[in-house]
């Protein structure tokens, strides 16, 4: 009896494999997907530190810079001006990294291991997703760089420890979120120089016509208009409140309500561009 | 308990006699790049546990109909099933079903071999422990252990190969996809890559392997399908392809092009086809059903004074079952392999 089962096993077995498959992924295999993909990147983050250049230079060579080329100009001395500018360059950095998110992603797409990703039963999102969860690693590191260079340049948070804790989750937050952007283009551009001029093209615009680094109220009122329906404004008036004051504003909530909105679009895009991609 | 036997023999029958699900059954496959018709309606049938080569030129449109079958590609036209599952609308049902050896080492390069078997074990549900021991076996069997932890850009080419093949085999997929697995190795590696393909793969599931080499899909595959322009032009067995063109091939260069047509007379009196001029000027290929019937062609030509400049025979290449098959040579062209990637 049970030699004759064992005889019969490769037609029953593929019958039965048919009958057992899974027709989608599950949310429980979206979340195991995403985390064993996530784990994938940072493995490679470790064996190529170089790629964290931008996320450790960014922060420290900015923030000096920018305080003491604007700082006199625009609040009388480089102290007064930090609190203004930190949170800006927070949004900018936190930008900038999710611009490599993209690039990355395209780099990645062109190698054999993605044919192999398309082929195997996983969440379609996952290998999107993935890298972007190892990405937070990166947007927390320049988080707490920005901070700690501006506290060495002489910035005093008046949110104390636990407004620039929540500025910091904030921040990181807002780049997983804009992230979906550039990864959106990642998958719609085929090289990787492209994915770098287009997401320049949306990165700048997004930082400068912003109250990152200068008052609102110094700008004419078209430029105004647009800088106060700009997310990353949300994003910097709201890291001010946290880390400057310790209080959650209505800004938290609209820069949140961004972050949602920026993934309910991209995300989307992202995943069936990423499917379509040969 | 009586039952239940008579439940299982049938079913093991099936197997043997093939009348089952076929493992793919493809029917007026289409896929088109703008203007080009990549694919232009191809019909398959692989029977299951059955090795099937798909052979022809780069660019004929192999690897655009592997990618359709393995749910990489938007299927434009035609149907497509794997074990009875739709590809087109179960896709990842299918890809549950299937692995895929991709024409480019589909592995992680910045992973080492244990980590990307680990890595494609969890993607696939293995837990920790599952994905652990099931890398070290793959491993074993694939004679990677040693370099198990060394970074894969020390691998050489033979030993990417087979761990992309490994990492194919970690759930034990019933269906195999292999795309040109030997291309760019050297002989002695591809004959190595060909044991581990008949031991490690074919065993235990059916096979679809697309080649631009006779000889390799000689040496594997139980059944062929030549492709040219996206068309299938021939099917059957590697001895049915090969007997088209004769067991063997002699190549004749005559010392005076001038002569071809009296060579090409006379060698036709002796041998059952006549031979086909090459697209050089005074050489002439032509068929032999025994290599041992070189001699009488050359005592003929001999005697009927042309003279020879050089001679040679030679098993069939796929040249030349394509020149029999499709009357126009392999023309491999540069601009083509870029679509098929």
């Amino acid at each position: 009896m049970t030699t004759t089962l064992v005889a019969a096993a490769p037609q029953v077995d593929i019958t039965a494999r048919v009958a057992a498959a899974r027709p989608h992924a599950t949310a429980g295999q979206v979340v195991a997907n995403t985390l064993s993909l996530a784990w994938r990147s940072v493995v490679k983050m470790r064996r190529n530190p170089e790629q964290l250049f931008d996320v450790v230079l960014q922060p420290l060579l900015f923030t000096a810079m920018f305080a003491w080329i604007f700082g006199g100009a625009i609040s009388g001395n480089v102290e007064a001006y930090l609190p203004l500018m930190i949170p800006g360059i927070l949004a900018q950095t936190a930008l900038t990294a999710c611009m490599a998110t993209g690039v990355q992603l395209r780099e990645d797409m062109d190698k054999g291991v993605f044919d192999r990703f398309r082929s195997l039963p996983i969440a379609r999102i996952a290998p999107l997703a993935g890298p972007m969860v190892a990405d937070l690693i990166r947007y927390a590191i320049a988080t707490v760089l920005t901070f700690t260079m501006g506290f060495v340049m002489g910035y005093r948070p008046g949110g104390g420890v636990l407004g620039v804790a929540a500025a910091g989750l904030l921040v990181v937050i807002a780049g997983w979120s804009l992230a979906w952007i550039f990864t959106w283009v990642g998958t719609i551009v085929t090289s990787a120089r492209a994915v770098q001029g287009i997401s320049m093209m949306i990165m700048f615009p997004l930082t400068f016509l912003s109250n990152a680094f200068v008052p609102v109220d110094t700008l004419p009122g078209w430029l105004a208009a647009f800088v106060q329906v700009n997310p990353v404004s949300h994003v910097v008036s709201a890291t001010r409140d946290l880390a400057n004051n310790g209080a959650v504003t209505g800004e938290v909530g609209l820069a949140l309500l961004g972050c949602v909105i920026a993934i309910a679009v991209f995300a989307p895009l992202a995943v069936r561009s990423y499917q379509k991609a040969v | 308990m009586t039952s239940t036997s008579t439940i299982t023999v049938p079913g093991t029958r099936a197997v043997h006699s093939r009348s089952g699900t076929p493992a793919v059954r493809a029917e007026g496959l289409v896929k088109t790049f703008g203007d080009l018709r990549a694919v232009d309606g191809i019909d398959l049938e692989i029977g299951s546990g059955e090795v099937f080569g798909v052979l022809g030129p780069n660019g004929a449109g192999k690897t655009t109909t592997l990618r359709m079958l393995a749910t990489l590609l938007h299927i434009d036209g035609g149907h497509a099933e794997v074990f009875g599952v739709d590809v087109a609308k179960r896709p990842h049902v299918v890809r549950q079903l299937i692995g895929l050896t991709g024409q480019y080492a589909s592995v992680d390069e910045d992973l080492s071999a244990t980590e990307n078997l680990r890595l494609f074990g969890r993607l696939q549900g293995l837990n920790s422990g599952q994905a652990r021991s099931r890398a070290a076996e793959l491993l074993e069997q694939f004679g990677l252990t040693e370099a198990a932890r060394r970074p894969l850009k020390q691998f050489s080419g033979g030993m990417r190969r087979r761990l992309d093949l490994a990492a194919s085999l970690i759930t034990r997929p019933p269906l195999i996809f292999l795309d040109e697995p030997t291309t760019g190795l050297d002989p002695r590696t591809r004959g190595q890559m060909w044991d581990t393909i008949r031991e490690l793969v074919a065993q235990d599931c059916t096979v679809l392997l697309t080649t631009q080499y006779l000889d390799e899909a000689d040496q594997l595959a139980d059944r062929i399908a030549v492709i040219d322009h996206g068309l299938k032009v021939a099917e059957g067995t590697p001895d049915e392809l090969k007997s088209s063109v004769g067991e063997s091939t002699l190549q004749v260069t005559l010392s005076d092009p001038a002569e071809e047509s009296d060579a090409i007379w006379t060698m036709a009196g002796l041998l059952d086809e006549p031979p086909v001029p090459s697209p050089e000027k005074g050489r002439l290929n032509a068929a032999l059903p025994d290599a041992n019937r070189a001699g009488e062609v050359l005592i003929a030509l001999h005697r009927a004074g042309i003279s020879v400049a050089s001679v040679s025979v030679a098993k069939p290449t796929l040249d030349e079952v394509f020149l029999a098959i499709t009357g126009h040579g392999t023309d491999n062209e540069p601009t083509t392999s870029a679509e098929e990637s």
